[in-house]
């Protein structure tokens, strides 16, 4: 198996998983944990993906149980991610839960993977020349470089009808734009009824108590209808919070841009300085583009910053229930440290339903 | 930052044992860099004298002394210091601290605990604090009752259900602890650990869990990270300390990691730590139930390994964190530019493996449990588990290639071994496989992970798929690269396809060598740099591996580069005095413009701390891993003369293959390190060395014996277990000692030489270049020849030498410089009786001594010795340095409690695992803060005289009749009582403990009646009567000092009767 990217490199390695070609966008992640979660993540659509931990496999995957309607131990009903790449795959695995490998899962989702790579050089030539088109080439069947930027991933992923969690309290409503489950549970644990509704649904008329906007693959300008959707929300003085994808869609809403990272943030370490103060979190991160803080309006103001390289990690509006954050406190996979952020906003829910 | 702080006090942690080693040299490095930088003067106390941290330039202040409430307090007295650190110096240290605080000391002097305060640690330090501390937050801890009494502790077992594990409160890695299946083992156990303690814990056994730790970080703002997690090999059931851990866990899914990992924090922050901790889980391998073991509130083993596999200075930041700062206040030290605010990701999987020097003691149980035997440690870094774990088992070196192509085992009882694991853990796993056990059935009776036995069986594997090869030319490259990236060594390749004997292998590792590299297949250097390469980062922290396509870094090829071959694994033998020695050659390195290489694995060392050189490969010192730097750093030379003997043992080989050898040649190390070629040499040069021959049948030794008479020191080379090198007496031992060692033959000789009785025993440590001795230190052994001089009490400068018998030894060290054309570090053995002197050893490297004279004389012998060997001046320094009007006396540290059944008796095999080194006005008063550095106390009233053989009855009289005088309460065993009252000395006497009288001296041990044991063995050889025996353990398991020599007890006695402690005025090491 090859993989040939944009710039001509190749790199050989062995296979596994599903038997065919594909194409995508390379990206890495440095998370040491969590494959199962990763894989199944909607962020990560149309890219081929390198875990530069290096053993990987070992645990297998988990089975597909379904608890309060949603897959126990995935964060979408399937395997996202174009192709994978990793150093030692292991072929043999044990844990109690576990029901099959990895390569088997990968094959029941028709996913090709590669082994026996060197993917702390690949990252390192990831890094320098920026996220790089690639392609997974199995048994010399070559096609074409495919530029997921290209396309709306958020409406491939997203679910493309209303659907109903939960019977709770207070009514969130959830704009989709590539959910990962355990934003739903998280909200659910919390006393509430969930409504999931695709990207570019009209929620202005639904009853609901607050707003959680998604994450989601790509390019945040695709999303037209929900930046539309959202900008008359804020209008109003519900509660809307922002995940990832969804922290970019509310400062594009706001009127403020965002831009593609040099660097993207897919670890599960990157540290966040809650703005003005010494708190500090470790945070789960899976992203390409970021607010541009300087675009921000006057009534929007830096909630978090990224440690690391100074960028932003998430806004709020200086007086209005709106916040939004460009990491994953719902986690899965990764640090849990910033979860409270689902009881700030349920807090804000309660505060204005009173 | 606290603005008042301008003074710290660091508690280090005394001489090296089982259970607390080199790690805390490193901690405390670092947190005295990490002051040093905030601009805070320090304040060290540390009679470790081997160590870096007490090197010139790292802590303003030195003090040589024990680390114990009363010299801690003379110390604050003097230096006022408005800051103390507690958690950088292991156990001592915390211990020390606890009692500075609960006797108001600190608060008395207003001296601030910085990080961690004292009652966090309390909580964690006193189980059933810890466990209540835990139930407020909903954390499980295991099932446990606290009694304090045994009777206690068989009703609690009771409640808590058979098999309970004992756990002794406020001891060092689980020393008294241990698992109990009925009454009777409870009963023994427990009257055991209540000898160290007077609280023990009954506990739900939770054995067979698997064992996972966190490294935990908390600031003044709440703010927490955990740095690395990291899981045991061995499930629960041995310890920590025991097993091999890998880094990152590996079969653990992302729930179950964060979930122990956000325990994790909510129980810092329960505990309200500021600095660095460390969290022990017990988690269900069927679910994700788990339990807390232990939370230690401060560095530890576990963390200085944590800073290695990973690269985040644990020591230094929780030093910070001390001082005030927040985590994201501080930078990422490998990146430089990146926040310390984060938790590494780490693209290489680490694993440690312990080494244990059981074979060393006589007596000792080779199983290992929950507590901890093993006298160091090695980090083995790679991109597989096969090959982490393969190197890893290379780098423990105790003769092993790799987990396959090792020389057979034999293991009687291999079910057994598998379920009741000993110091051969890992290669009777490797039997199992090899003798067709299935994965599922070694983990029934292991416990280990599945995952673990799948890779290990896949080394297996491959081994198989090479063995079918005969010849390299037939042998598919792929499988080459394939084994290569399992870790496979060059050896163990040979081994396989070229069925090399010992007689070829040399030279059939070459041919690998030489065919791989042919072939292309060389392995490729990575960096550590906390990431994952997510950011860049220019780090010199690096490993070798297979499984990569690019070095990470370019290299200079300008011959201004200096490798320096470190010491490996700690072991009996070779410790912490050889990582002084090889940061003191990189500090000379880099004074002197050249860039500095360092090559060594031990994770508990200083010069593997990528701060101190300017590479560090945290790789192999094997001959193929060397040549592999070699080739690509193309350095001006390499030195082998101050890791001790793993470096020297390759030397010649290195040279051989054209790496040039700094300093003294590998021809003359050689000439030195074999027996005939060194005798022949000094029998030319006219220096005149005790009779030996090497012998190959049982009639050629005792005509030999006949001929020199007893005692003789035999040194067999092939050795089972017991019959290691040993003095015997007469005939009767002889034969016994015979029958032991077997295997007598051309292929295995027997290397007999005669021993002098009541001789001294003197050392030189010696610096020359071109031959011409430069510096020189000449020290004598308290103890007569026959104690091992790693064992033995070292006075320095010798105190007690004839004139004439210092300049013969300069005479012989000056022909022996010039003979050998020594540039370089050496050392040289000598037995002195009367003016009779004779050479016993000698070694072309820097010797155990050399930090310990180098400070007693404040000149630095390696810094000299660097000089010379990369070819600059070196000035002979001034006479007048040799005439120092103080002395250092350098004890040895034993770690037989920890090592259960063990005969705590020194012999010429070494025993000790550690050592300090005081210095004082006069000989008593060195001899006393040293002995008392090492954990002797002064006795308060009742001391045992069992004074054996008549010599040591009259070496030990006046001593006796000292002691009379001071008023103290003598017993003795029979003959000595007599022997005492003969000459005027009253004494009560003891019935020995197989008899069955009273008063019996057993029945005093037991009620710690007694605060000195002093028992002489018979005879030099080891079977011991069994009665002496048993006093001795008995005094190691009551933890009642004992001393077994003579001398050592007469200078002991001596310097506690003269020296008023409390007149005593400590004085910091400039301060000489």
């Amino acid at each position: 198996m090859k993989l040939i990217l944009e710039d001509g490199t190749a790199i050989s390695g062995s296979f596994f998983g599903y038997p065919r070609s594909v194409a995508g966008e390379v990206v890495f992640n440095t998370a040491m944990t969590g494959y199962p979660e990763s894989l199944s993540d909607p962020s990560y659509k149309g890219q081929i993906l390198v875990l530069t931990y290096p053993l990987i496999g070992n645990y297998g995957v988990p089975e597909s149980i379904i608890e309060k309607d949603l897959p126990k131990f995935f964060e979408s009903s399937k395997v996202q991610i174009t192709g994978l790449i990793v150093a030692d795959y292991s072929t043999e695995y044990n844990h109690w839960n576990a029901t099959k490998s990895l390569g088997d899962w990968l094959y029941e989702n028709k996913v090709p993977a590669m082994f026996g790579v060197d993917t702390r050089a690949l990252t390192k030539l990831i890094r320098e020349k920026g996220a790089l088109k690639g392609k997974l080439i199995y048994d010399n069947q070559d096609i074409d470089f495919y530029d997921p930027d290209k396309d709306n991933l958020v409406d491939q992923v997203c679910s493309k009808e209303r659907i109903v969690y939960g019977n709770g309290k207070s009514k969130v409503l959830l704009v989709d734009c590539g959910v990962k489950n355990n934003i739903i549970r998280n909200v659910l644990k919390r006393d509430t009824t969930v409504i999931r509704i695709p990207w570019n649904y009209n929620f202005l008329n639904e009853e609901y108590d607050g707003i959680l906007v998604s994450n989601g693959p790509g390019n945040p300008v695709y999303c037209i209808k929900t930046i539309e959707n959202l900008a008359k929300a804020m209008q109003k003085e519900k509660p809307v919070f922002g995940i990832c994808l969804g922290n970019q869609l509310m400062a594009l809403a706001s009127g403020a841009k965002t831009y593609k990272l040099k660097y993207g943030h897919r670890s599960h370490n990157q540290p966040v300085l809650l703005s003005g103060t010494n708190k500090a979190y470790i945070t789960s991160q899976n992203h390409g583009y970021a607010i541009d803080q300087s675009s921000l309006g006057k009534d929007w103001e830096p909630l978090f910053v990224n440690l690391n390289d100074g960028t932003n990690e998430g806004i709020k509006h200086k007086t209005k229930p709106f916040f939004s954050v460009q990491f994953h406190p719902e986690a899965s996979s990764g640090p849990t440290d910033t979860e409270f952020l689902f009881d700030d906003f349920m807090g804000l829910v309660m505060k204005t339903k009173k | 930052m606290h603005k008042e702080i301008k003074k710290v006090l660091i508690l280090g942690s005394g001489a090296l044992k089982i259970g607390e080693a080199g790690e805390f040299d490193y901690s405390g490095s670092q947190a005295l860099k990490a002051l040093k930088e905030e601009g805070v003067e320090t304040v060290l106390i540390n009679p470790n004298i081997a160590t870096v941290q007490t090197s010139e330039g790292i802590a303003d202040k030195i003090y040589f002394y024990p680390i114990t409430p009363f010299f801690v307090e003379k110390v604050i007295q003097k230096e006022k210091p408005e800051g103390i650190l507690l958690s950088f110096g292991g156990q001592t240290a915390l211990n020390c601290g606890i009692e500075l605080f609960k006797t108001g000391i600190l608060k008395k002097y207003n001296v601030n605990v910085l990080g961690t305060p004292v009652q966090a640690i309390m909580d964690t330090e006193d189980r059933e604090l810890f466990v209540n501390k835990l139930n407020e937050i909903d954390v499980k801890t295991p099932k446990s009752i606290a009694v304090n009494s045994v009777t206690d502790a068989i009703i609690a077992a009771k409640k808590v259900g058979f098999p309970v594990i004992v756990r002794a409160a406020y001891t060092l890695g689980g020393m008294g602890s241990g698992f109990c299946s009925n009454n009777e083992e409870l009963e023994k156990l427990a009257n055991n650990a209540f000898s160290y303690t007077n609280q023990i814990l009954v506990e739900e056994s939770i054995k067979g869990w698997k064992e996972v730790e966190y490294e935990v970080v908390r600031d003044k703002y709440d703010n927490c990270i955990t740095v690395c997690n990291m899981e045991n090999f061995d499930p629960l059931g041995v310890h920590t300390g025991e097993s091999i851990v890998v880094a990152p866990s590996q079969t653990l899914t992302n729930a179950e990691y964060h979930k122990l990992r956000s325990l994790s924090i909510k129980i810092i922050r329960h505990i309200g730590i500021v600095g660095e901790c460390n969290v022990q889980y017990a988690l269900d391998p069927e679910s994700e139930d788990y339990r807390v073991i232990e939370v230690n509130a401060r560095l530890s083993r576990s963390s200085a390994l944590a800073s290695k596999a990973t690269g985040y200075p644990l020591a230094f930041v929780a030093a910070k964190l001390g001082l005030g700062y927040g985590l994201h206040q501080l930078k990422n030290s490998i990146t430089k530019t990146t926040t310390a605010c984060y938790e590494p990701a780490l693209d290489y999987v680490v694993c440690k493996i312990p080494r244990w020097d059981l074979n060393k003691f006589i007596g000792v149980s080779k199983q290992i449990g929950s507590s901890m035997k093993s006298v160091g440690e090695i980090m083995a870094i790679g991109r597989t588990f096969e090959e982490a774990i393969q190197k890893g088992l290379r780098m423990i070196g105790q003769g092993m290639h790799g987990f396959v192509a090792n020389k057979d085992i034999h293991i009687d009882n291999i079910n057994k071994e598998l379920s009741e694991p000993t110091d051969k853990r890992i290669f009777v796993v490797a039997k199992a496989i090899r003798e067709g056990y299935t994965v599922e059935k070694i983990h029934q009776l292991t416990k280990i992970d599945n995952w673990f036995l799948y890779k290990l069986k896949n080394i297996y594997d491959i081994e198989n798929q090479l063995a079918m090869f005969n010849e390299l030319n037939k042998l598919p490259i792929e499988l080459l690269l394939k084994a290569k990236q399992a870790g496979f060594s060059d050896f163990q390749i040979a081994r396989l396809i070229l069925k090399s004997d010992d007689n070829t292998i040399e030279n059939d590792l070459l041919k690998v060598r030489k065919f791989r590299i042919e072939n292309h297949i060389t392995p490729v250097v990575k960096q550590i740099d906390t990431l994952a390469a997510e950011y860049p980062a220019k780090t010199n922290y690096l490993y070798m591996t297979y499984n990569g396509t690019e070095h990470d870094i370019t290299f200079e090829n300008d011959k201004k580069s200096v490798i320096v071959l470190g010491s490996g694994a700690y072991r009996i033998g070779s410790s912490v005095e050889f990582d002084w020695c090889s940061v003191n050659a990189i500090n000379s390195i880099k004074k002197n413009n050249l860039r500095s290489i360092m090559i060594n694995y031990n994770p508990e060392t200083v010069s593997t701390d990528y701060d101190v050189c300017d590479r560090l490969y945290f790789d192999e010192l094997t001959f193929e891993r060397v040549m592999d730097i070699v080739d690509l750093e193309n350095p001006k030379g390499t030195i082998v003369s101050v890791g001790g003997q793993i470096p020297n043992n390759l030397a010649m080989r290195l040279d051989k293959n054209g790496v040039a050898i700094l300093g003294t040649s590998a021809k003359s190390i050689d000439n030195a390190e074999d027996r005939h070629q060194f005798s022949s040499m000094l029998d030319n040069l006219k220096i005149d060395q005790p009779r030996w021959k090497e012998l190959t049948s049982i009639d050629d030794i005792y005509r030999f014996v006949d001929d020199v008479g007893f005692p003789v020191l035999i040194r067999p080379s092939y050795v089972l277990s017991g019959a290691a090198m040993n003095v015997v007496s007469n005939r009767d031992e002889l034969e016994h000692f015979l029958t032991l060692a077997a295997n007598v033959s051309k292929k295995y000789p027997v290397v007999v030489s005669e021993f002098i009785e009541e001789a001294k025993e003197i050392e030189i440590d010696a610096v020359a270049n071109n031959g011409e001795v430069v510096l020189y230190a000449i020290s004598e052994h308290v103890e007569f020849a026959g104690v091992h001089s790693g064992d033995a009490t070292i006075v320095f400068p010798a105190q007690k030498l004839y004139i004439e018998t210092i300049r013969r030894i300069k005479k012989i060290t000056k022909q022996i410089a010039k003979e050998l054309n020594i540039t370089g570090p050496f050392n040289i053995q000598f037995l002195a009786k009367d003016n009779d002197i004779k050479v016993i050893e000698c070694n072309l490297r820097a010797s155990r001594s050399f930090p310990f004279v180098s400070k007693v004389l404040k000149t630095n012998f390696i810094e000299i010795a660097t000089d010379a060997m990369l070819g600059f001046h070196v000035e002979k320094p001034q006479k007048s340095i040799f005439d120092l009007d103080y002395v250092g006396v350098k004890a040895s540290q034993f770690s037989f409690s920890r090592l259960l059944k063990a005969d705590p008796v020194l012999g010429v095999e070494m025993a000790s695992t550690g050592e300090v080194g005081c210095i004082g006005e006069n000989y008593y008063e060195a001899i006393l803060t040293a002995m008392l550095s090492v954990g002797y106390k002064i006795p308060k009233k009742n001391i045992l005289i069992s004074s054996g053989p008549p010599r040591s009855k009259v070496e030990l009289l006046e001593s006796a009749r000292m002691l009379h005088k001071k008023g103290y309460n003598l017993y003795a065993t029979g003959g000595s009582q007599k022997f005492l009252e003969l000459h005027g000395i009253p004494s009560t006497m003891l019935h020995w403990p197989d008899e069955n009288l009273k008063p019996n001296v057993l029945d005093f041990l037991k009620a710690k009646e007694i605060d000195l044991v002093i028992n002489i063995p018979k005879d030099l050889s080891k079977n011991e009567l069994h009665n002496d025996y048993t006093i001795r353990r008995s005094a190691i398991d009551f933890n009642i000092p004992l001393i077994t020599n003579a001398r050592l007890a007469s200078a002991f006695i001596y310097s506690f009767c003269k020296v008023d402690l409390n007149k005593l005025e400590v004085r910091s090491w400039d301060e000489y």
